[in-house]
């Protein structure tokens, strides 16, 4: 009985996610191709990876330059230089802020995403290869914190530790690892009972040997689609997080507190509240374009189960 | 059956809500220093700290504070604020009203809206219609919720000057004043929640639609509308039911931006000002309020998706 449960709730998970992937009856193709979309979204998301690296260089101005002329302005010529986007509260100028903010933004993300995928990962395939009350036990503990609201997971470890970047990171990267952890225990699951494996085992190979040679290679395509999922929540995460004053701390620039920092400005009908939410959405949705792009198009069953 | 795996369903709610006050309780006492030293700050002595300690029962160890604080809570004693020192229970009355209030007008308004689309699009798929709707859904699920509240504070405050960009309240404004101050953060909730069930509804309905009694129904020539309102709908109401529920739970997240930007008097807003000032009593009972709603949500959902089950309502 518990046990028909426990399969039932399984199912579900499994329905839900399904439920999330763009027409059931797409016919199946196996072939990598991205629609002129797809391939849009890419150019955006390698064009803010390169200003991650890059930014800082091309910048007009420093992060932290004042440009002593005032507040708001509009984009155009000031007395230091020409303001592409115009100047922030404090008269800095947001383009160069942008510029220095997407290794902020994009870097804890992207920090965060990884470390989430190497917890979860480990534990999950862990937890599928041994089983038992090893499985049990990281199983209930996820499922505790898979049970509240991201958010406010976030707010009370703010609360108690305060906000630093290395708290960021692993505050987001646990609370991420939950999903994560049960994606990768799922599809070990079911790797570890396909003939493959069983002829591996027979062979008399080690069972790291399994997971390094059999298991990781063949949940690589799934868990690769949810990487960029991930990565977008994570994204939002900190932002939101950034943007109530308890993420990235100024005066250093992220994305989430310049939206915070220049709401006010507004109803001057200054837009540098505007610019960076334009850039955490042109992120975030490309990457999702990019991931319902390939769950369209790839047939894959277990990879659109994931997505 | 279905009585024994709902009754199994409230059992693990009970259980994560139990676990959930436990994760809340040390998260909050993990800070180093504890309440008595952050109240006497600066003219702390070791005689008026060991003091003040024991007053407050902090010289006891972790389980016995913890069940003493679960106890308390449970009785609807929150404990006291550590800014100010009016108790929690006072603070939050008001607060949990708006946010009810707000959280309530949010449903109302979007679940119709939600389900009319999701329905329409699954109706027309292809269509460039259907495209733009499943396009812009899923831009707006993946743009956070401040960039939906900036953007229309722009278009509807700054540019057309018809919204207040603040949701102030007196207390004592008449229906339409307070539906106008409510108007903004209303807006910025009801497309976020909105964008989510479209696409779950769409992808639920579209889900049925392959199913083997649909492809019988379109072979015996019924017509597409109506297979879908006669056939698809019904049997997608249960997936939906759990949409609606989820997507409510979802509101949490999306409730503590919305209050933030629209200085909304909530309870989300009163628990950012203790995140602040870490007022970590006010904190933790914000916390628990917030995490209990949202269990109970997804509990809802999922007793909901049971009951709506004919083969687990009438097992054989």
């Amino acid at each position: 009985m518990t046990e028909q449960v426990a399969s039932k709730k399984e199912e579900e998970v499994l329905a839900e996610l399904d439920s999330f992937a763009e027409l059931p009856d797409a016919p199946p193709k196996r072939k990598f191709r991205l629609s002129w979309v797809g391939w849009v979204s890419v150019g955006v998301v390698v064009f803010w990876l390169v200003i991650c690296v890059i930014g800082p260089s091309i910048a007009p101005f420093h992060e932290m330059d004042m440009d002593g002329d005032d507040s708001f302005l509009p984009a155009g010529q000031g007395e230091y230089g020409y303001f592409y986007l115009g100047t922030d509260y404090l008269s800095r100028d947001t383009l160069s802020r942008i510029l220095f903010g997407a290794r902020n933004t994009i870097g804890i993300s992207l920090a965060a995403t990884l470390l989430a995928y190497l917890m979860g990962i480990t534990l999950g395939i862990l937890a599928a290869v041994k089983g038992g009350w090893i499985d049990m036990g990281i199983s209930r503990v996820n499922d505790a914190i898979l049970a509240l609201p991201t958010i406010m997971l976030g707010l009370i470890v703010i609360a108690a530790l305060g906000s630093s970047i290395p708290i960021l990171i692993g505050t987001a990267a646990v609370i991420y690892a939950t999903s994560v952890f049960r994606i990768a225990r799922a599809l070990g699951q079911d790797i570890m009972v396909q003939d493959y494996v069983e002829a591996a085992a027979t062979r008399g190979e080690g069972i790291w040997w399994i997971i390094r040679a059999e298991v990781l290679p063949n949940a690589a395509m799934p868990l690769a689609t949810d990487f960029g999922l991930r990565l977008v929540f994570v994204v939002l995460f900190i932002s939101s997080l950034s943007f109530l004053g308890l993420g990235v701390q100024p005066p250093a620039s992220d994305w989430g507190s310049m939206v915070r920092e220049n709401l006010q400005g507004l109803t001057y009908g200054s837009y540098a509240a505007i610019w960076p939410a334009v850039a955490i959405a042109s992120f975030t949705i490309a990457i999702n374009l990019i991931v319902d792009d390939i769950s369209a198009k790839s047939g894959g069953s277990l990879a659109k189960k994931m997505v | 059956m279905m009585t024994r795996m709902v009754m199994q369903r409230i059992g693990i709610g009970f259980a994560t809500l139990i676990v959930v006050s436990i994760i809340v309780f040390i998260a909050t006492s993990i800070l180093p220093g504890d309440v008595a030293q952050i109240v006497l700050g600066q003219s702390a002595t070791p005689e008026t700290l060991a003091a003040l300690r024991a007053q407050l029962g902090l010289d006891q160890p972790g389980y016995v504070r913890y069940f003493s604080w679960l106890g308390n809570m449970m009785t609807g004693d929150l404990g006291i604020s550590k800014a100010g020192g009016a108790t929690i229970s006072s603070l939050i009355g008001g607060r949990l009203g708006n946010t009810l209030m707000m959280a309530g007008w949010v449903a109302v308004i979007s679940i119709p809206i939600s389900i009319a689309l999701g329905l329409w699009a699954a109706m027309h798929p292809g269509t460039w219609l259907d495209r733009i709707v499943t396009f812009g859904t899923l831009s707006l699920i993946s743009v956070p919720e401040f960039f939906i509240a900036t953007v229309a504070v722009l278009i509807l405050a700054v540019e057309l000057r018809w919204l207040p960009s603040t949701a102030y309240m007196t207390g004592d404004e008449s229906f339409l004043q307070l539906m106008k101050a409510l108007a903004m953060p209303l807006i910025t909730l009801v497309i976020v929640v909105s964008a989510q069930m479209i696409r779950m509804t769409r992808a639920g309905i579209l889900n049925v639609m392959s199913s083997p009694y649909i492809e019988m129904a379109i072979l015996k020539g019924v017509p597409r509308g109506r297979i879908i309102l006669r056939h698809a709908f019904f049997n997608a109401i249960g997936p939906i039911i759990n949409v609606i529920a989820l997507n409510l739970a979802y509101l949490v997240s999306g409730v503590v931006i919305v209050e933030t930007i629209f200085a909304y008097p909530g309870l989300a807003k009163l628990m950012i000002d203790g995140v602040q000032t870490r007022d970590l009593p006010l904190v933790q009972a914000c916390a628990m309020i917030f995490c209990a709603t949202y269990v109970v949500l997804i509990l809802i959902a999922d007793v909901g998706s049971i009951l709506s089950n004919p083969r687990l309502r009438n097992p054989k």
